[in-house]
């Protein structure tokens, strides 16, 4: 009786230390200490190309630095990435080193949750630091410190399918027009609309936007001079003249000449399903097997002008990290001036002596010298970065439901509009 | 015969050789062997259950800001914030639209296909098995089919405009979103009510069914007098398990509407992610997690007290 007790009470016993010990297993001690540290760096791309590149200069930066166990590139899909980066923070479970969109760039530059890299990156040797060109430093700037480097600036280009214009019998290609100063944002939309009239797949496609992620339509309404809010962040901008003249074009392009997919229909540019598509230039790699012949232009110009348009990217330290110092040093190397011509093939770079057509034709093979210069040092040189703001989930939030009465047929788009700055002006405010 | 003495009088006979053997008494030993065996539970319970649910209680008194780290304590201003902000008319619709909606639909649909199914013809093996295997299919890919089915060019719309007829766009629609997700989580789930309410049917005395007949009572008669009250304790169970699930549907909402259009679809458990994990505000998420809290725990309760008037137990 007692032996089958004991049985008992070991098995118990066994039963709680399967329970305690992976809990045990979860403590985020850095109980390996210096010697043998393990960095993370949190970043939205799985493209495997990318991935390799980013390993092979981990794999470079250990054999010099023996107390860096290991370096691990964490994909976070871009859909849910700064949900799941804050929740990783909030879970005390932060990352050493994280990727930051630059709507997001005031939240976590002003909040403390990234450290200042100047002091790493300065006196790393042959860093040269003043080659940063200050327009991409700018907005991860607070009080004359760097708190993220910006490795990409990728500015939007409006991508083409020659075989399926040419399909719609448009016989001037964007590039024509371009060179003859006629790349307006009207001539786009007509040549989308003739492409949806005459072949059954789609005219353009803004991408990433698909109705919900707004944000992508600054690429439009820039060329109307129109923005989200103002400078300082403080007023919204959604309800001015010259954004309802740029949201009604937008909306007569969807719904009277189907120039656009409609809410709820998906066509991919990359998979041949539309004519044009307006991305960043990072997504050309998934022109790498394209069935069909190809062009990239810059954005067209609106009433008010050419507007070019630039999404960025930076790499902070996080502050909670377990090895902020190593992980600095790693950014310091990862963004050196060599490191950067080699990330230059995917990321357009923020250093000055490498934004020139030779060097980025070098990275970029699918590019010709004209493209590279037209989009994107030109793009770099006069574009303005996306919309951001210290409140920008909210905010994103708030305009994405406000705007939904829009994307119906018949919709009162000042109507819609105002109700917009109603519904994020106490947001912006805070 | 010698007396069988109770182990209380055992444990505490005097000639034990050691003071451990004294401290260990019989009764002691049952009760340390029962407290090791609920304790992983008890471990569990209390670690995944109990600390989350009290630190989100401590989390909606206070404001936190995740990326710099700082929590003050906020009193009832998350609750006000609740009261007062203007998605909560439209996210107290869509809960309780998706809520009626979803009870109605789904216990009605499955108790209709139990008595279908309750038949003894051929084949009904067959659809038994159909309508249950949407239960053990992954969720996510369940929905994310569904996704791809009611876009506005996708399968649905393609199958109606084959016979002559414009579907609506679906996901995007106000009205027509918050039926697909509806429609979409029923036909997931639907499946285990039937097999429930099956198995209650079966258990249905066929001697109660046959006097009835004789007694003159038609099909629909003895269905609803006799059929009726006696699977009304699985009714009670189906209805509180859809209810408390139907305020905890996330994902569904998540893949096909993200709450659109116009929070016609936000629900409140997907209002509290977008709060606490979108806008990083988890002190006015952990209000909103608070208050669901709340109205599950009512209307379980509210049911529970409710049952002895509609629900018959034999014994």
């Amino acid at each position: 009786m007692r032996t089958r007790r004991l049985r008992l009470a070991s098995l118990a016993l066994s039963a709680v230390s399967l329970l305690v010990v992976p809990l045990a297993g979860c403590s985020n001690g850095s109980g390996s200490g210096d010697s043998n540290v393990s960095l993370r760096m949190t970043v939205w791309s799985n493209d495997t190309s990318q991935t390799a590149l980013f390993n092979s200069i981990a794999a470079d930066y250990r054999k010099t630095h023996p107390d860096i166990a290991s370096i691990s590139f964490d994909y976070l899909p871009i859909d849910n990435y700064t949900t799941a980066l804050t929740t990783q923070i909030a879970g005390s479970n932060p990352p050493d080193m994280a990727w930051v969109l630059e709507r997001d760039a005031p939240d976590f530059v002003s909040s403390g949750a990234l450290t200042d890299l100047g002091p790493t990156l300065k006196k790393t040797a042959g860093y040269q630091y003043d080659d940063l060109a200050p327009a991409a430093t700018k907005l991860w700037t607070q009080g004359g410190d760097l708190y993220a480097y910006p490795f990409s600036t990728s500015p939007f280009g409006m991508f083409y399918n020659k075989d399926l214009l040419a399909k719609a019998g448009v016989t001037r290609t964007p590039d024509q027009l371009v060179a003859d100063h006629q790349w307006t944002w009207q001539n786009a939309e007509k040549m989308a609309a003739q492409v949806a009239a005459h072949t059954d797949k789609q005219g353009l496609v803004i991408r990433d936007w698909d109705y919900k992620t707004w944000i992508e339509l600054a690429a439009l309404w820039r060329g109307w001079g129109a923005d989200a809010w103002s400078a300082d962040g403080k007023t919204c901008e959604f309800d001015s003249p010259k954004m309802q003249q740029a949201m009604t074009f937008l909306h007569d392009a969807i719904f009277k000449d189907k120039a656009l997919p409609g809410p709820g229909e998906t066509a991919d540019f990359f998979a041949g399903e539309s004519a044009l598509t307006i991305t960043q230039i990072s997504r050309a790699t998934l022109l790498a097997d394209h069935p069909f012949t190809w062009g990239i232009v810059p954005l067209p110009a609106g009433p008010a002008g050419a507007s070019q348009v630039i999404g960025q990217a930076g790499i902070g330290v996080m502050t909670k990290g377990s090895h902020k110092q190593q992980a600095a040093d790693f950014v310091a190397y990862f963004t050196d001036a060599a490191n950067s011509a080699k990330l230059a093939r995917y990321f357009p770079p923020a250093r000055d002596s490498q934004l020139t057509t030779a060097t980025l034709a070098k990275a970029n093979p699918m590019f010709t010298p004209q493209q590279l210069q037209n989009v994107v040092i030109d793009g770099i040189k006069t574009g303005s970065v996306l919309p951001s703001h210290q409140n920008s989930a909210k905010i994103a939030n708030l305009v994405q439901n406000a705007l939904d009465p829009m994307w119906k047929s018949g919709a009162n788009v000042g109507s819609v509009l105002a109700g917009v700055c109603k519904a994020i002006a106490p947001a912006l405010s805070q | 015969m010698e007396k069988i003495r109770p182990a209380r009088e055992r444990a505490s006979t005097p000639h034990r050789p050691s003071g451990s053997r004294r401290f260990w008494t019989l009764r002691r030993r049952d009760t340390f062997s029962g407290w090791l065996f609920v304790l992983p539970q008890t471990l569990g319970f209390l670690a995944f259950v109990l600390y989350p649910l009290i630190a989100v209680v401590y989390s909606s008194f206070h404001t936190s800001n995740v990326l710099s780290g700082v929590t003050k304590y906020a009193g009832t201003k998350n609750y006000s914030q609740l009261v007062h902000d203007p998605a909560t008319p439209s996210v107290a619709r869509a809960t309780v639209l998706f809520c009626i909606a979803l009870v109605v639909i789904n216990i009605g649909l499955a108790l209709l296909l139990a008595v279908l199914l309750n038949q003894r013809l051929r084949g009904t093996t067959v659809f038994r098995t159909l309508f249950f295997s949407p239960v053990v299919v992954s969720l996510v890919a369940w929905t994310i089919t569904w996704n791809f089915l009611l876009q506005n060019n996708g399968g649905i719309n393609s199958m109606l405009h084959a016979v002559g007829v414009d579907g609506p766009n679906w996901l995007r629609g106000d009205n027509s979103a918050l039926v697909s997700v509806v429609i979409v989580q029923v036909f997931k789930n639907v499946g285990l009510n039937m097999v429930l309410f099956l198995a209650a049917l079966q258990g249905v005395p066929r001697s109660l069914l046959e006097a009835a007949a004789i007694d003159g009572a038609g099909p629909w008669r003895r269905f609803r007098s006799v059929v009726l009250p006696m699977i009304s304790p699985t009714t009670l169970l189906t209805t509180i398990v859809t209810i408390s699930g139907s305020l905890q549907v996330f994902a569904q909402i998540q893949i096909l509407t993200e709450g659109g259009p116009s929070n016609r679809t936000n629900v409140l458990v997907y209002f509290f992610y977008q709060q606490a994990f979108d806008n990083h505000d988890f002190g006015y998420g952990s209000a909103v997690a608070v208050v669901l809290f709340a109205i599950i725990l009512v209307l379980t309760l509210v049911q529970w007290r409710l049952r002895k008037k509609w629900v018959f137990y034999e014994s």
